[in-house]
């Protein structure tokens, strides 16, 4: 069983991923490079941080016209488990593969602190190791994290519980100051409609040892990991 | 024409004399392009040539240095086979002219001597120095040199891991951007900057030269002035998403042995580059300007060889191994070339085509002219040094911390650390302004890294060889409260105009200052900057910028689980004091904010008792201890306990020594050579000197637990240290009593005294 982590130029959280699954989950890892065709026979595929051809143009933009990314389109089409983190999940709205954008945050300072994150369900392969309403302590580290969608998609995906994420406060409440960017219903974090492609601002490979200050990130990590049928040992 | 390029030797940054040794290693008259090229590797920038004989007094050796100074970037090691290159460097010129690009420019450079070595960049610290916040134009530089770092360092996707930002009219016109880097690698691994042997190919990769930059070596070694925003073209633009790609081909292609020698083209661009690797062989390179990607049409050679684009690097290619390497470079989608190969004539020559347009002597571009000059001390400072220090007890403690907390220099700088990624790579285990040094882990070793930057400059301005020895021993002391014993330093000298007596004084007793401590405290220094020519402009005319010579050090924590930072981390630990009880209040921050006052002198520095006192606080800290230190600088214990406070989110309680024990007063400082005694300290511990005077040797831990304290005190004792009970951690406020006065203060004032001026100064 095999984890690719896509490498576009310009990638930077590549390895942090690797280092998360393969020496804290024991998993695999195959870096994609993203003028591959193919992703070849993996599990599961994660698109990581960065700063993917500089951000110039848009977060995003350009590497949603990598080649690689038909490729993952492709599996995610069969099913197949998708993680897109911080510049992964801006990839992923410019390939239209979940909804809504990205855009500055409206200090339009980069943000690098822990945000508090309640987890609005629990029945994703990717969530099923948190409660519902479990707050986690999470980094975010982005430019451009403010999620916007127009109302109607806004609606959709209240209504139909695609909204896996929230920033709230330590005690789990919604309240103004605790969403740092200004996304719309202080979203963090969504997935399709299947459930089996996730985006998301925070950064779960940096939250995966107490060393670091948090280890709340293991949980989404190992839903991937359950996601191919493997049970994954409790820390 | 021999005689108008002698008359016109200025333009190339070569005085008259300079250009008539030109002449004499030539054995002619030098062309236009050689002149230019013989300018840029003997200005100061590059060649150090004012600096230089001061900067061989240094101590460069120990066992634990793996590499000098003399390369891209010094290496220690760290254990377990593993080392760090590390590397400050200045940008100011650059950042008064355009802040956001030029930091950017200084972190992408910094980065680029780093993977020259061979290591693979893991962090980066900044200091910072701007004028006052109150003044509209220091908080755009402020904004743009933070937004500068950001944007390279993030995108780079190197995390931005500390450093230190201070604030005083002197910088208002020049403001300091000093950046220092680390990188770890494999002590196999490591890099050097050569051309190998003869024969050798030299190749050039990254993007395209441009007219960027131009003579950026000169104009960083030249006045700034009135005229410099008309310099503007003279200031590069970064791109961190090529320096990305480089980064990550060098590290391949060094993976795969394909490389025998490199360096970043930096100052002076490929001249510098070329001229050093061939030096450092003791060879000679024949080079094909007109292989050199070029971003304009109709550049001359001078300009190819002058040019400050960003993003180059030079490779010495494995014999063989050429077509290789340029597919490894290839695959990152980077232009690159073959541009050069090694001869055995010692020579640099320089060809378009088949035709030889320049001809120069390696040995004597590396090895220019060197200066020593006569330093004189400014009366002026002499006076204000023994200035007595004659101010009443603050009538209101509670409102001087405050005031002390609010003042930009100490305030906290969360507002621009988070701007930083400082968590990508996922090894920063002490945050940025949490512990009094960064903390980095090294992936698979149980070791743990330290880093930090310093320099009190108001001290070295009134003391420049007390002071810079303040700033090693500050540095050391950081390193020491996290738990890290020190190994080396990197220093990034930021002065005046050296032509002047006052200035060159400065200069020569500073690197005296740090000699001594480095000496003392066991940490060589393994590189370094000089930066000269910073000066601001105030009623009669230019001034030198205060003294700034910021100190760069690391260190290694023998078992990262047994770490410190500076957060009280439980309630009804026990704090103490270790050191004096009491500081001086010359140069002090207190003096500065409370009473616009800056004179007096810096308090003493005793080598041997800063060495015990770090001593004793590592052992606590790497015995698993204590996780918890703190040390004492701006603004005193007073401060000290209240960012303690203040980050670990309680309150304390604390009595402050009722006097400072006799015997551990006036110990003679057969070290420091300034012979002025804090005015202060001959008059006993008034309650300003306990709250807010500043020492050396100072340290506030907090214990958990009787056996610890114990532990601690008979440490103490052995180390012939003073140590003080000063009271326990709990409670939402401050609570700190002396024998005359008592004060309270919540949590909640006091973190938003300290957290408003930069949150609001970045707004």
């Amino acid at each position: 069983m095999t984890i690719a982590v896509v490498r576009f130029p310009g990638s930077n959280c590549d390895d942090d991923a690797r280092y998360a699954f393969e020496s804290v989950l024991d998993a695999r890892v195959r870096f994609v490079w993203h003028r591959e065709p193919a992703l070849g026979r993996v599990d599961a595929v994660v698109l990581p941080g960065g700063f993917s051809y500089g951000d110039y143009l848009r977060g995003g933009a350009l590497a949603a016209l990598s080649p690689v990314m038909e490729a993952v389109r492709a599996f995610a089409d069969r099913g197949g488990p998708v993680l897109g983190i911080c510049n992964g999940w801006q990839i992923l709205t410019e390939a239209r593969m979940l909804p809504g954008q990205l855009a500055r945050n409206p200090s339009l300072h980069f943000l690098c602190q822990d945000v508090h994150l309640r987890v609005e369900r629990s029945d994703l392969a990717f969530t099923r190791h948190y409660r519902q309403g479990q707050v986690l302590r999470l980094p975010i580290a982005h430019n451009e994290g403010r999620f916007y969608v127009d109302d109607a998609t806004l609606a959709e995906l209240e209504d139909s519980g695609r909204v896996v994420f929230r920033y709230v406060d330590a005690a789990g409440r919604q309240l103004a100051e605790a969403n740092v960017n200004g996304s719309r219903n202080a979203i963090a974090g969504v997935v399709n409609e299947r459930g089996n492609v996730l985006g998301m601002m925070p950064h779960p490979e940096r939250a995966v040892e107490a060393l670091l200050g948090s280890d709340d990130g293991l949980g989404i990590l190992r839903g991937v990991l359950d996601h191919l049928g493997r049970t994954v040992p409790a820390s | 024409m021999p005689v108008s390029l002698r008359d016109s030797a200025a333009t190339f940054g070569l005085s008259p004399e300079e250009f008539d040794l030109v002449v004499e290693h030539l054995g002619r008259d030098p062309n236009a392009l050689e002149a230019g090229v013989f300018g840029a590797l003997w200005s100061e920038h590059c060649g150090y040539k004012n600096s230089r004989p001061l900067l061989r007094r240094l101590p460069t050796e120990g066992p634990q240095v793996l590499q000098g100074p003399g390369e891209n970037a010094g290496v220690v090691d760290i254990g377990d086979g593993w080392g760090v290159a590390f590397k400050m460097e200045s940008h100011n010129h650059p950042s008064a002219v355009e802040p956001v690009q030029g930091a950017a420019t200084g972190v992408g450079g910094i980065l680029r001597d780093i993977f020259a070595m061979g290591a693979r960049p893991v962090a980066v610290l900044d200091s910072l120095r701007f004028g006052e916040l109150s003044e509209a134009r220091n908080r755009y530089l402020l904004a743009g040199v933070v937004h500068g770092i950001s944007l390279y360092g993030n995108a780079i996707g190197v995390p931005t891991v500390g450093g230190e930002i201070a604030f005083d009219p002197c910088y208002q016109e020049n403001p300091l951007v000093n950046v220092m880097a680390l990188g770890f690698l494999r002590h196999e691994d490591l890099k050097r900057g050569t051309v190998g042997e003869v024969g050798n190919t030299l190749i050039y990769v990254g993007s395209k030269t441009g007219r960027d930059g131009l003579g950026g070596a000169v104009f960083a070694s030249a006045d700034l002035s009135e005229t410099s925003d008309a310099d503007r073209p003279a200031v590069q633009v970064g791109d961190p998403f090529m320096e990305k790609l480089l980064l990550e081909a060098c590290l391949e292609a060094y993976a795969g042995g394909l490389v025998a020698g490199v360096q970043d083209m930096g100052a002076a661009g490929l001249s510098s580059s070329v001229a050093e690797m061939a030096h450092r062989a003791g060879l000679g390179v024949d080079l094909y300007l007109d292989r050199v990607p070029r971003r304009e049409e109709g550049m001359t050679p001078l300009e190819v060889m002058l040019s400050e684009s960003q993003e180059r690097m030079l490779l010495t290619a494995t014999p063989g191994r050429e077509r290789e390497l340029l597919e490894v470079l290839e695959r990152w989608e980077l232009d690159a070339h073959e541009v050069g190969v090694v001869r055995d004539h010692g020579r640099l020559r320089l060809f378009e085509g088949k035709r030889l347009v320049g001809d120069l002597p390696v040995a004597a571009l590396n090895e220019p002219p060197t200066y020593t000059r006569q330093g004189v001390e400014d009366p002026a400072i002499a006076r204000l040094r023994a200035t007595p220090i004659d101010v009443p007890d603050t009538p209101d403690p509670a409102g001087a911390l405050l005031t002390l907390l609010a003042s930009p220099t100490i305030a906290s700088k969360e507002a621009v650390f988070r701007q930083y990624d400082h968590q990508v790579m996922t090894n920063t285990v002490v945050l940025p302004g949490r512990g009094d040094a960064a903390v980095l882990r090294v992936k698979g070793s149980r070791r743990g890294v330290a880093a930090t930057v310093d320099c009190n400059a108001r001290y070295v301005r009134l003391d420049p060889r007390l002071g810079a020895a303040h700033a090693v021993a500050e540095a050391a002391r950081n390193l020491s409260c996290v738990g890290a014993t020190p190994l080396g330093v990197t220093d990034n000298l930021n002065f005046g105009n050296p032509y002047l007596p006052e200035v060159y004084h400065q200069l020569e007793q500073a690197v005296e200052g740090i000699k001594e401590a480095c000496l003392a405290l066991g940490t060589p220094v393994t590189g370094g900057n000089v930066s000269l020519y910073n000066q601001y402009r105030s009623g009669d005319g230019y001034h030198a910028i205060d003294p700034t010579p910021t100190i760069g050090m690391v260190g290694v924590l023998p078992d990262l689980e047994r770490r410190a930072d500076m957060a009280l981390e439980r309630d009804g630990d026990v704090l103490v004091l270790i050191g004096e009880a009491a500081g001086g209040l010359g140069a002090s921050e207190m003096l500065a904010r409370l009473h616009g006052l800056e004179l007096g002198a810096p308090p003493p520095l005793d080598f041997e008792r800063e060495a015990a006192v770090q001593g004793v606080v590592r052992s606590l800290i790497q015995d698993g201890l204590c996780d918890t230190a703190h040390d004492v600088a701006e603004g005193g214990l007073a401060v000290a306990l209240a960012e303690m406070a203040i980050l670990g989110d309680r309150g304390l309680d604390a009595t402050l020594p009722d006097e400072a024990s006799a015997d551990d007063r006036g110990a003679p400082d057969g070290a420091d050579a300034s012979g002025d005694a804090g005015a202060s300290d001959d008059a006993g511990a008034s309650d300003d000197a306990l709250l807010f005077g500043e020492g050396a040797a100072r340290v506030v831990v907090a214990l958990a637990g009787d056996d610890a304290v114990a532990e601690a005190e008979a440490r103490c004792a052995a180390a012939g240290v003073p140590c003080h009970r000063l009271g326990r951690s709990g409670g939402n406020e401050l609570r700190v009593r002396t024998a005359r006065s008592a004060f309270a203060v919540p949590l909640t004032s006091l973190r938003a005294a300290y957290q408003r001026p930069l949150a609001e100064g970045l707004r």
